[in-house]
């Protein structure tokens, strides 16, 4: 791939404020470039000594809830049905059909063409901020997993979900791109597919930006490519499409969260962060919560700040929410498959 | 519920314990009562008392190193290295059997957080007696000559910052050179030594190899002293090692000192720098800072030192204080009233000569000894924060501009145990490395031990290493040099 350093990038604002001057592909490039490196020896050992915390009784009871709530339950499979999504929405909704008081995941999550279905599914529960306890939807974009497609594509994808009613788009970056050093590449597609969420009254649907950190290899292009997506307008930053493995990792998270946490430190602005796939027990979920209340602080234990993309992990946690109050455990015969 | 990070109480039962009310001291394979005054070891965490704990006086040391002396002539020196690796094995093992209960105990009687004597000291203790009792059988190649002679009787005296691991630095390599031992933990934090004495008999140890002797300073020096050992080892204040080398010149003991350290953390521009934040944390907050090799004084590069100590103040607010065995304690208690004393003389001597003066806030308890995370900016080469070993979790911040400034600055210490560089750069961490004045130089981590690798300083944090193949030298003299008791122990 052949990169012009002198071409000039989409004016995104957060770029054009912070690195100055007319945004080119070289400004971007030694931008990211001066970014401290990642020890990684040192990233993995801090990781694993968050993940040595003992969360008990009180503690370990709003974790538990806490946890659903920042759920986005996911399906994505080529078998997806409308009624697989009906049932999915089902759960979103009413996670523990013996215990009411169960808190309601954050959203559900499919591809593009399933958002009607879902959207159609909540009915008046539509809606994370609908001011009673409703639930989002968040599709796919992109032409997710691979973003192996052209530009136009990728936003008539992004177009069609938002136009059907999704309130969030998870979208891929272009790790070709970005492998072989277009960042600026990378950075335009992420810009013009934020637009592509614009809604005909002028909102947006919330961009959360996938960055694969399972085939961006090393951590210290984990760096940058998270610096490089919030730079160019996410509202989320997430580490994985669940289809590619390693998917998330625990120092993986917490290297996003640090940036996460230096971008607050320089501009205020507080960025969202999504583990997703491979989280699969309660107990690793709350190394999360710890690596996120440690890190950055509490108040990013919020669905609007931080989520969970997972589909088992629910389940676990509702076996989990039981034992503390009957004291047993139960089996997955007692939680309902979705 | 307030806040998730007020974490609910998450302490570790001290039901493992099985303490006795009293503990005689260890001779000769059996507790015997001591003929000192006795004295109480209590938990620096609630000062309560945890046990009776025996004195030894002249007469009782005398026994101990008799009882050392028979066993190394009877059996120790007798048996075969593969035998003696045996025993070590064993040891180690037992070790790692009774983990929970030595890291419960190491805890209560020393103040440090359960989370470091579970997950460093216990496995660095039964990763030191694997480690040695390998070595038993192999002493030919430890590139001392064919047939190196173990020295004879051991006189070993440990701190009270890592009871345990302290103990096992000193015994797993005297034993597997194959001296006998006699050694004496510190009156604060006897113990984890005195469960380890219970370990030696469930080993079925013969008797008298290793004795164990409780104490205060007089009980050492009775024991460094005493005209029958012919190796001392002693880890601690280089005060009291001045005075061990003294004592001990002239009268052929081998010795080896392990004492103090001022050792400087270098971090520079283009270092990973939230790594570095942690490693910082590492170097001084590790064990409440009760570290010889402690990273005590943090050299930062001018151009990012305000960020450096912003970030540093950040972290060190989500450090938390408190009882030693709740699993989520990062800092623990100090160990005693002595120590919390010299910390807080230091520290108000550190702001008078004008230093400034930062604490992180925190909840400290009502009973038992605490000193919150401190950091001290604006210190200067002069100041006495910057030259003296506080032991405590104290870290005095100064600058540098060149990599030329900062070796100096490091290297101006009467002290050169340790020191860390933090950059992305391998050249410039070599090059550094090589102009730095002391034992281990660790490279973008810190407080790392293993027990392959030999520690020890320079200058006035004492000399000998221990560790590794390095450790074995103290303990080994070559065939020609042996004492004419030693006929057999290297076989």
């Amino acid at each position: 791939m052949t990169i012009d350093h002198a071409m000039a990038l989409a004016p995104a604002q957060r770029a054009t404020e912070l690195i100055g001057g007319e945004l080119t592909e070289k400004s971007l490039r030694l931008h990211l470039e001066g970014l401290p490196g990642v020890d990684a020896v040192g990233l993995e050992a801090r990781a694993a000594s968050l993940g040595t915390r003992s969360i008990k009784t009180t503690s370990k009871a709003w974790a538990l809830d806490r946890i659903i709530s920042l759920i986005d339950l996911t399906t994505l499979e080529g078998a997806d049905t409308p009624g697989k999504v009906q049932s999915l929405v089902s759960k979103a909704l009413l996670p523990d059909s013996g215990d009411p008081g169960t808190p309601r995941v954050a959203a559900v999550c499919v591809y593009g063409d399933m958002v009607r279905y879902a959207v159609e599914a909540l009915g008046s529960s539509h809606g994370l901020d609908n001011g009673h306890g409703g639930v989002n939807v968040a599709a796919v974009a992109t032409a997710f997993p691979s973003g192996r497609a052209s530009l136009a594509v990728k936003l008539a994808d992004t177009r069609d979900a938002v136009e059907a009613g999704a309130d969030e788009i998870d979208m891929v970056i272009d790790r070709g791109a970005f492998l072989s050093g277009g960042y600026g590449t990378v950075f335009d597609q992420i810009v013009a597919v934020k637009e592509a969420c614009r809604r005909a009254d002028g909102t947006y649907a919330h961009l959360k930006v996938i960055l694969e950190t399972g085939e961006l290899n090393t951590y210290d292009n984990v760096r940058r490519a998270s610096w490089l997506a919030i730079l160019a307008g996410a509202d989320f930053i997430k580490t994985s499409t669940g289809k590619v493995t390693p998917a998330a990792t625990l120092p993986v998270t917490l290297l996003m969260l640090q940036v996460v946490g230096d971008w607050h430190r320089l501009t205020g602005e507080r960025i969202g962060v999504k583990p997703a796939g491979g989280i699969r027990s309660s107990k690793d979920a709350i190394k999360y919560l710890v690596t996120v209340a440690e890190t950055v602080g509490e108040e990013w234990l919020q669905p609007h700040l931080f989520r969970f993309g997972a589909s088992s992990l629910l389940n676990d946690v509702l076996l989990q929410r039981q034992k503390l109050t009957t004291g047993r455990y139960s089996g997955p015969d007692y939680v309902t498959m979705d | 519920m307030t806040s998730f990070l007020d974490y609910a109480p998450a302490p570790e039962s001290t039901s493992i314990l099985h303490l006795r009310q009293s503990y005689g001291l260890f001779i000769d394979g059996a507790f015997v009562d001591g003929h000192g005054r006795s004295f109480s070891t209590i938990s620096p965490a609630t000062e309560e008392k945890i046990a009776e704990v025996s004195a030894a006086d002249a007469q009782d040391v005398d026994a101990a190193v008799a009882a050392a002396r028979r066993a190394y002539q009877r059996t120790w020196s007798r048996l075969s290295g593969a035998d003696r690796g045996k025993y070590l094995f064993r040891i180690a093992r037992l070790v790692q059997e009774r983990a929970r209960e030595l890291a419960v105990a190491e805890s209560l009687d020393n103040g440090k957080p359960i989370k470091e004597s579970r997950d460093v000291d216990v496995p660095l203790v039964a990763a030191w007696f694997f480690y040695y009792a390998g070595w038993a059988d192999k002493l030919d190649y430890a590139g001392l000559g064919p047939n190196p002679k173990a020295l004879g009787v051991a006189a070993q005296v440990i701190p009270w910052n890592f009871p345990l691991l302290m103990l096992a630095w000193k015994i797993a390599p005297a034993l597997a050179a194959g001296n006998t031992v006699v050694i004496k933990p510190a009156e604060t934090t006897p113990l984890s030594a005195l469960i380890f004495a219970e370990i030696l008999q469930q080993a079925e140890l013969p008797d008298g190899v290793v004795n164990i002797i409780t104490g205060a300073g007089e009980t050492g020096s009775l024991l460094v002293n005493h005209p029958d050992v012919n190796k001392v080892a002693f880890t601690g204040s280089t005060a009291v090692g001045r005075a061990i080398a003294k004592s001990t010149a002239g009268t052929g003991k081998k010795l080896t000192l392990e004492l103090g350290g001022k050792a400087a953390n270098i971090v520079f521009d283009d270092a990973p720098m939230d790594q570095a934040i942690e490693g910082i944390v590492n170097g001084i907050f590790f064990n409440q800072g009760h570290v010889c090799c402690a990273g005590s004084r943090l050299l930062v590069q001018e151009n990012v030192a305000d960020e450096v100590v912003d970030r540093l103040k950040q972290r060190l607010g989500t450090l938390r204080l408190g009882d030693p065995l709740d699993k989520n304690t990062d800092i623990g208690a100090i160990n005693s009233r002595e120590q919390l004393d010299r910390i807080r003389e230091l520290s108000d001597i550190g702001e008078a000569e004008g230093a400034q003066r930062w604490s992180a806030d925190c909840v400290i308890p009502d009973r038992g000894f605490w000193f919150a995370p401190t950091i001290f900016t604006g210190v200067e080469t002069s100041h006495r924060i910057a030259r003296e070993e506080i032991f405590g979790p104290v870290l005095s911040v100064l600058t540098f501009r060149t990599p030329a400034e900062a070796i100096a600055k490091a290297n101006n210490t009467p002290y050169g145990l340790s020191a860390g560089i933090w950059s992305d750069k391998g050249s410039k961490i070599l090059a550094v490395a090589d102009g730095l004045r002391a034992g281990v130089v660790w490279a973008n981590t810190f407080n790392r031990f293993d027990p392959a690798s030999p520690f020890g300083g320079y200058k006035e944090s004492g000399y000998g290493r221990e560790g590794g193949r390095h450790g074995l030298a103290a303990y080994l003299g070559s065939a020609g040099s042996a004492p004419a008791l030693t006929r057999g122990a290297a076989q």
